[in-house]
């Protein structure tokens, strides 16, 4: 293992075997290689086959099905619009990530009720569609009293996981959205000589006579998710040096063996991280223990306990208790539409950096189920924290799961666990994912003031326009920028209105008023096909 | 909805007008309590009360914003736009039935009974709450991401 390892994802491909897939001729060449803008005789020399086509959406997770659906809705025919990845459903990868987490189909994410990525307009929202879709005046009325008095009589209204990609399935029919997509891995962006770009594509083995495929298109976007999912270095190391990848896991891996086994027998846990993450996984063991009368101890590891309310002034203080920093989504709720969406538009640099650091920070929302299970494990004693930082993971003496040692005020702990599950989920660096890599070195991307792809408030990737062409990108990867709930359900559609407003300015389908707005709305009403 | 306080007073101007002139058309037709008064009265007196809610609703917004400060989150829950139903209302009421604010507007002597008032303030309240929640975002992609202005 490298010092890089990260979460695999399905349909992520390693560099390596990228190289070695397919075959044959139409390889990129030296030349393409250490070129940065590529003429057409270039690629014609390389015997690379060229497709042509305005639009280009790399990526094709839930990014790339937002930013379609949006530009359909514009007006945009499907022929003129690919979307390039190697997900076989737009929500693939995100299903496999809340899966791991603990979040099936019948379970809650934490999203809010407006944010539909299957509809634009955020109307009717998922508390209002799973009300009429119920059975029975009670099961109707409960999403309704939710999401009219959140959060204040009742915690925030979220869609169950399986709604939410339900209703995906549908719209990607609605918008003819696979009849837009080409499977593949996506290699590299260059910016071709005369304007626009040249993306690569290798296609699965086989389904092509060539090795790659060339996209040439004025317009691209990019929205490929995490460059990749991190080990915490302590668990990293312990996981290299010992060759065990089964005692310490990552939340976001598959781990269902855990809880098998401690169905089977007594064993403690420790948990590391104070994210919603954490909240899933311990909700999973307590409701173990609850049903199957597991006999699981659990030590959660918190680096910062938080002991309350917290921030730099009254006007900034966040809730918080027994360790956690509270709220209800991501970041706080008015960065997708209010105040805060508006003040961080217009900050740059360091106060950008800065606004950022006051709202982020690790934390989870209020479920009263939750505090519950909690508050009876504390009592009870099979829950306790413990606050510190890790000094060393190691086997345990008798060769029975591991030790972590902890670094706390009262001196170093020792902590025996059966099992440590890493619900950290830290972000690898940008430049780990090859397309970023590539576009740093080739294309003049930068970097954002916390560190990612600076991205303009259009959602286009500062340095990199090209003749009459632009390259977007949204999604995580452009976080730091003018808008910061990027990488949400919302921020996605917020992330493709802007593209799409930018695009139609630019020629490219038609701007949303209210007459389309209200026309097409009716159309996604009835389920009628653009 | 996630409203700037430019966003708010813009939304609250064009809801109420817009939306509440609507249904008070509407129930201008049976409002209860005012049976002598004529249709163009009755309307009258309508719009007279949506009119004191916006100007007054502007002075609110002022308050509401300066309250939203102190939430970590810089929102409004759906649910504080239901309820201020009680304090506007409040305000309004003592002005209007009272009359000490709007005798401009209204013919003669006619004034909206308490009851009459009662009824249009908490339909017309409804009305615009539950359109500025849902479907006032069918009309517009763009409202609900630019804190609630139009321009």
């Amino acid at each position: 293992m490298s010092g890089r390892e990260t979460i695999r994802l399905p349909g992520a491909v390693p560099d390596a075997a990228d190289e070695a897939m397919g075959g044959g001729t139409g390889d990129l060449t030296e030349a393409l290689l250490s070129t940065s803008v590529w003429t057409d005789q270039l690629l014609a020399a390389a015997g690379i086959p060229v497709v042509e086509v305005p639009f280009v959406t790399v990526g094709s997770g839930i990014g790339s099905f937002v930013t379609t659906d949006y530009l359909r809705i514009m007006g945009v025919p499907k022929e003129q619009i690919k979307v390039l990845g190697n997900n076989p459903v737009p929500w693939s990868t995100y299903e496999y990530l809340t899966r791991n987490s603990q979040i099936p189909r019948g379970e809650r994410l934490r999203s809010d009720s407006a944010s539909t990525p299957d509809n634009i307009w955020g109307f009717p929202s998922y508390a209002v569609r799973e009300a009429f879709a119920a059975k029975g005046l009670k099961n109707k009325l409960f999403p309704l009293w939710n999401v009219a008095t959140e959060p204040i009589f009742s915690n925030y209204y979220t869609p169950k996981a399986g709604q939410a990609f339900e209703s995906m399935e549908a719209e990607t029919k609605r918008i003819d959205y696979f009849d837009c997509l080409d499977k593949g891995l996506v290699r590299m962006v260059r910016k071709r000589s005369g304007g626009g770009y040249f993306t690569i594509l290798t296609p699965p083995a086989g389904t092509t006579p060539t090795k790659r495929v060339a996209y040439k298109s004025r317009w691209v976007h990019l929205a490929v998710g995490y460059p990749g999912l991190k080990f915490l270095d302590d668990l990293q190391t312990y996981r290299t040096t010992y060759n065990d990848y089964s005692t310490v896991v990552n939340a976001y891996e598959p781990h269902e063996g855990i809880y098998e086994d401690l169905k089977k027998r007594p064993g403690t846990v420790v948990i590391r991280g104070g994210g919603i993450v954490a909240s899933r996984i311990l909700q999973r063991l307590i409701d173990d223990r609850d049903r199957e009368s597991t006999q699981v101890q659990i030590v959660h590891v918190f680096r910062t306990y938080i002991t309350g309310a917290h921030g730099p002034s009254i006007f900034m203080r966040r809730r918080g208790g027994d360790g956690w920093a509270y709220q209800g989504f991501n970041y706080p709720k008015s960065v997708w539409g209010g105040q805060l969406k508006a003040r961080m538009r217009k900050l740059e640099g360091k106060d950008r950096a800065d606004l950022y650091k006051t709202i982020g920070g690790t934390n989870t929302p209020v479920r009263w189920s939750w505090q519950e299970q909690l508050k009876r494990g504390r009592k009870e004693g099979w829950y306790r924290t413990v606050t510190g930082s890790v000094e060393s993971v190691v086997p345990a003496p008798q060769g029975n799961g591991t030790t972590t040692r902890l670094k706390t005020k009262d001196g170093i702990v020792e902590i025996p666990a059966s099992y440590i599950i890493d619900c950290t989920g830290l972000e690898a660096d940008i430049a780990e994912h090859r397309i970023f890599a590539d576009l740093l070195t080739h294309s003049g991307a930068g970097r954002n003031p916390v560190g990612r792809l600076d991205v303009e408030r259009t959602f286009e990737v500062k340095g990199t326009a090209n003749g009459d062409g632009k390259l977007y990108a949204s999604g995580t990867a452009t976080l730091g920028g003018y808008f910061p709930g990027v990488d949400t359900f919302l921020g996605l559609q917020i992330a493709a209105q802007e593209i799409g407003d930018d695009l139609a300015k630019q020629g490219f389908g038609s701007y949303m008023g209210p007459l389309r707005s209200v026309s097409q709305w009716l159309k996604w009403a009835r389920g009628k096909a653009i | 909805m996630l409203p700037t306080l430019n966003g708010r007073i813009q939304s609250r101007i064009v809801i109420t007008l817009i939306i509440g002139g609507l249904w008070s058309l509407l129930i201008a037709l049976f409002l209860p309590g005012v049976s002598g008064a004529s249709y163009s009265d009755k309307l009258r007196a309508l719009l007279g009360l949506l009119i004191v809610l916006t100007v007054l609703g502007i002075g609110w917004e002022l308050v509401y914003h300066g309250l939203m400060q102190l939430r970590w989150e810089k929102d409004w829950p759906t649910l504080f736009g239901l309820v201020t139903i009680v304090n506007e209302g409040t305000l309004a009421y003592v002005l209007v039935v009272h009359r000490r604010f709007d005798h401009w507007w209204f013919h003669d002597d006619y004034r909206l009974p308490r009851s009459t008032f009662l009824f249009a303030l908490i339909t017309t309240w409804l009305v615009v709450w539950l359109w500025a929640n849902g479907p006032m975002r069918v009309f517009t992609v763009h409202w609900r991401f630019r804190g609630g202005r139009f321009v």
